[in-house]
C-alpha cells in the first residue's frame, strides 16, 4: 500500500489549554492543569483534584458559537475547528472526507443533570437524544458538513487510538482522501464516582511511574487530528506536521479492568505497530506512555516496554500528570503531545515523580528535555476490556 | 491470495429464540423476559462459566451468542489466538447498565457498585469474549444507528486483507428495554461448507432472515 | 458468630451474583480469592461496598482488603471487631 498517511492539522482542548499553542506553552513550562474541582457539580468537590478544561459550559457555548449543546459536543467542536483551520480545510466537497470520533461518557455529563427530573416527569427533554455515543459525533460532523464517512468508536481509554487506526486504513485503502480522527470525553459525576469505587483515583496529584503511585487523576478534553493521503497532500502542496506510520491493536484477554502482569496485550500492540511501520524498536526515540499512575497500569506497561525493547528502552514519559486521564480522548490528546514533541525537539516530563519503581529497571524522563531530535515517536493507550493500542509517528 | 472472504458460521438470539446457522436451536415462549431467557439458555447449553452471572445483560447476551457460535466451528483451534479479531457494533452502547449505575449514585442511596460501573463500557463485551476464549487479536467496538451491512462487510474484509488478522468474530449485540438482539458470525478466508461470500448483500440477507 | 457467618454467606452470594452457589456450598474458612470461590479484584471492591452498606464499616485503602477478605471467617472477625 503506497499511500502514506500524513497529519496536517490538530486541535486540542484540555486542562492545559484551549488550543495547540496553549498546550505547548503549558507542557514546556511544567504547568499542570490538575486542580481542585471548579466546574463539575458534585458533592466530591473538595475530595479530588481533576484536569478540567478551564471554561464553564456558558463560556464554552460562547467560544463555540454554534448554539446550546452539551459539553461533549462543544469541546469536540472547538477542537475539530482548530484542526481543520490548521490544515487549511474549508471546502468539504473538494475531497472525500470522513469523521471518526470516540467517547465513553458521551452526553452523560448533561444527561445526569436531567436524569432525576426525567423519571419524576419534571422535564420534557428526551435525555436519550443526547445520551447516545453517536449523537455528538453526528452533530459535530454535520456542523462542518462532513458526510462521506462518519462513525463512532467506543473502546474505553484506547478509543481515540482506534479512531486513528481506522482513519489511517481508510486513507491507505483509498476510501477517503482525508479524515478527522480523535476523541472527546467531558468530566462527569458518572465517571468520577465510578473510578472512585474502583479505588484507582489519587486524591492528590498523580505520580505516574513512581514507586508510591496511588492512582490516576481524571481529566477531560477533546483532541482531533486531520489525516490526509500522500496523494492529496502532494496535489495540494500541503504542509505536513508528521506522518502516522505504524499502529497496532490487541486484546490482553486477562481481566475486565486490570492489565496482565506481563503486559501481553501491550506487547502485542507494540509489535504490530512496528510491523506496520516497517521499523525496528531501536529506531524509536521517545515513547509517550499510557502511564495512568495506577499501581497496575504502570507496572504492567513498564514490564511490556522492558520486554519489547530489551535492555534499550528509549526515553519515555507519561504526560497524564499534566492533563489528567482524558479517557476516550486520551490517545488523541497524547498524539497531539507526541507530535508537539517531534516538532519542537522536546521531551515533556513525567511530573511529580520521586522514587524509582522497584519492579522496573527503567526510569522515565522527569525534567523537560530540549534540543532532542525525535524521528520516531511511539504513543501507547490501553483501555478497560483489555483493549491495547500503539501508534508510531514519524517526523518526515 | 484472493481478497474474497467468507461467512463460515452465524448465530443469533432474538425474541426468546436461539438460531444457529439459520435453524432454530432453542426457544421459549415470547412471554419470558429477555434476561430470564438468557439464564435458561445458559443452563440449557450447560455453558459452565460461573462468571456469566456477574456480567451485565449486554455481556451475557454477547457471551452466550459467541459461545454457541464458536461451538459450531473450530476457529479457536485452527487459528493462532493472536490472529483472531473481534469487531462488534450496536446502537445503544451500554445504556441499560448506564441507567442502572446512575441509580446507584443517587444521593439518597449512595452505594455505587464497582461491578456495575465496569459494565458501563460497551467494549467490555469484547474483553469478556477475549477472556473466555483467550483471544488476543485486534478488537474494536462501533456505535451505529442500526446494523450496517455495508460498513461491516467492507471493514472486516479490509481488516482480513490488510492486517495480521486471519479470521474475525463479528456482528451486532444490542440490549436495552425491548431492543434485545444479537447476531454474531465468523468470517474466514476459506469458503468452508457454507460458501457464503462476505458481501453487503449476503450479510443483509442473513441478518434480515434471523 | 455463626449467625453472622450465615448472614454474610447470603449477602456475598447476592452482592457478587454467585447464582450457581448455595450457602451450604461455601466453607467459611476457604479462601475467597484465587482458589476457593475464585473471586477477583472487582469482587474485592464489591465486598468493600458491602461492608459499608450493610455494616457501616469503611475501608479506605484497598491494600487492607486483602487480609480482611481472606475468608468469610476473617470477614466476620473483622466486622465483630469494628462494628460500632
Amino acid at each position: 500500500m503506497a499511500n502514506k498517511v500524513f497529519v496536517t492539522g490538530m486541535g486540542i482542548m484540555s486542562a492545559i489549554g484551549n488550543s495547540v499553542e496553549e498546550t505547548l506553552y503549558s507542557l514546556s513550562n511544567n504547568r499542570s492543569g490538575i486542580e481542585k474541582i471548579r466546574y463539575l457539580e458534585t458533592s466530591h468537590k473538595d475530595n479530588f483534584v481533576v484536569g478540567e478544561v478551564k471554561l464553564s459550559n456558558k463560556e464554552l457555548i460562547e467560544l463555540a458559537g454554534i448554539g446550546t449543546y452539551n459539553r461533549t459536543t462543544l469541546l469536540g467542536y472547538i477542537a475539530v475547528r482548530e484542526a481543520l483551520k490548521m490544515a487549511s480545510i474549508t471546502d468539504m466537497k473538494e475531497a472525500r472526507t470522513g469523521f471518526i470520533s470516540s467517547t465513553t461518557v458521551a452526553g452523560m455529563c448533561h444527561t445526569e443533570l436531567l436524569y432525576k427530573g426525567f423519571f419524576e416527569g419534571k422535564n420534557n427533554e428526551n435525555f436519550m437524544d443526547h445520551h447516545l455515543n453517536g449523537v455528538s459525533t453526528n452533530d459535530i460532523a454535520s456542523h462542518f458538513g462532513i458526510r462521506d464517512y462518519v462513525t463512532s468508536i467506543s473502546t474505553a481509554c484506547s478509543s481515540a487510538a482506534n479512531a486513528m487506526i481506522l482513519g489511517a486504513r481508510l486513507i491507505k485503502n483509498n476510501i477517503l482522501d482525508r479524515v478527522v480522527v480523535g476523541g472527546v470525553d467531558p468530566l462527569s459525576k458518572f465517571t468520577l464516582n465510578g473510578f472512585n469505587t474502583l479505588m484507582i483515583l489519587d486524591n492528590e496529584w498523580s505520580k505516574p511511574f513512581d514507586e508510591n503511585r496511588k492512582g490516576l487523576n481524571l481529566g477531560e478534553g477533546a483532541a482531533f487530528l486531520v489525516l490526509e493521503s500522500e496523494k492529496w497532500v502532494k496535489e495540494k502542496n500541503k504542509k505536513v506536521l508528521a506522518q502516522l506510520i505504524g499502529y497496532g491493536n490487541a486484546n490482553d484477554a486477562f481481566h475486565q479492568t486490570a492489565s496482565s502482569p506481563e503486559g501481553h496485550g501491550a506487547l502485542l500492540a507494540m509489535q504490530k505497530a512496528f510491523k506496520v511501520a516497517g521499523i525496528t524498536p531501536d529506531q524509536i526515540d521517545y515513547i509517550n506512555a499510557h502511564g495512568t499512575g495506577t499501581p497496575n497500569n504502570d507496572a504492567s506497561e513498564g514490564i511490556a516496554m522492558q520486554t519489547i525493547f530489551k535492555n534499550h528502552v528509549p526515553k519515555f514519559s507519561s504526560t497524564k500528570a499534566f492533563t489528567g486521564h482524558t479517557l476516550a480522548a486520551a490517545a488523541a490528546v497524547e498524539a497531539v503531545i507526541s507530535i508537539l514533541a517531534i516538532q519542537n525537539s522536546m521531551i515533556f516530563p513525567c511530573l511529580n515523580r520521586k522514587e524509582q519503581m522497584k519492579n522496573l529497571t527503567i526510569t522515565p524522563v522527569d525534567t523537560l528535555e530540549k534540543n532532542v531530535s525525535l524521528d520516531y515517536v511511539m504513543s501507547n493507550s490501553f483501555g478497560f476490556g483489555g483493549n491495547c493500542s500503539s501508534l508510531i509517528f514519524a517526523k518526515n | 491470495m484472493s481478497d474474497q472472504n467468507y461467512i463460515t458460521s452465524f448465530c443469533s438470539i432474538k425474541s426468546s429464540k436461539v438460531c444457529i446457522n439459520s435453524h432454530i436451536d432453542y426457544s421459549e415462549s415470547s412471554q419470558v423476559s429477555s434476561i430470564d431467557f438468557l439464564k435458561s439458555a445458559y443452563k440449557h447449553y450447560q455453558l459452565a462459566y460461573p462468571k456469566f452471572y456477574k456480567m451485565d445483560s449486554l455481556c451475557k447476551l454477547a457471551l452466550i451468542t459467541s459461545d454457541l457460535l464458536l461451538k459450531t466451528n473450530k476457529i479457536t483451534e485452527n487459528y493462532n489466538k493472536e490472529e483472531i479479531a473481534i469487531v462488534i457494533a450496536n446502537s445503544v452502547s451500554s445504556l441499560e447498565t448506564d441507567v442502572e449505575y446512575q441509580t446507584t449514585i443517587d444521593k439518597n442511596n449512595y452505594f455505587p457498585s464497582p461491578t456495575v460501573f465496569v459494565y458501563t463500557l460497551p467494549n467490555i463485551l469484547l474483553g469478556e469474549i477475549a477472556i473466555r476464549n483467550g483471544i488476543k487479536g485486534e478488537n474494536t467496538f462501533f456505535v451505529f444507528d442500526k446494523f450496517d451491512a455495508g460498513f461491516m462487510s467492507s471493514y472486516i474484509n479490509s481488516l482480513l486483507n490488510n492486517s495480521r488478522a486471519k479470521c474475525c468474530i463479528t456482528g451486532w449485540v444490542d440490549f436495552y428495554e425491548n431492543k434485545v438482539e444479537s447476531f454474531l458470525y465468523t468470517v474466514e478466508k476459506q469458503p468452508g461448507i457454507m460458501n457464503i461470500e462476505h458481501t453487503s448483500e449476503q450479510l443483509t440477507k442473513l441478518y434480515t432472515n434471523q | 458468630m455463626d449467625a453472622l457467618i450465615d448472614k454474610l454467606k447470603g449477602e456475598i452470594i447476592e452482592q457478587l451474583n454467585l447464582e450457581d452457589l448455595k450457602k451450604e456450598d461455601i466453607d467459611a474458612n476457604a479462601p475467597l480469592f484465587g482458589e476457593g470461590l475464585g473471586l477477583d479484584s472487582i469482587d474485592a471492591l464489591e465486598l468493600i461496598v458491602l461492608l459499608e452498606k450493610n455494616y457501616g464499616i469503611k475501608i479506605q485503602d484497598p491494600k487492607d482488603a486483602k487480609a480482611i477478605f481472606t475468608s468469610i471467617q476473617t470477614m466476620a472477625d473483622y466486622i465483630k471487631a469494628n462494628q460500632k
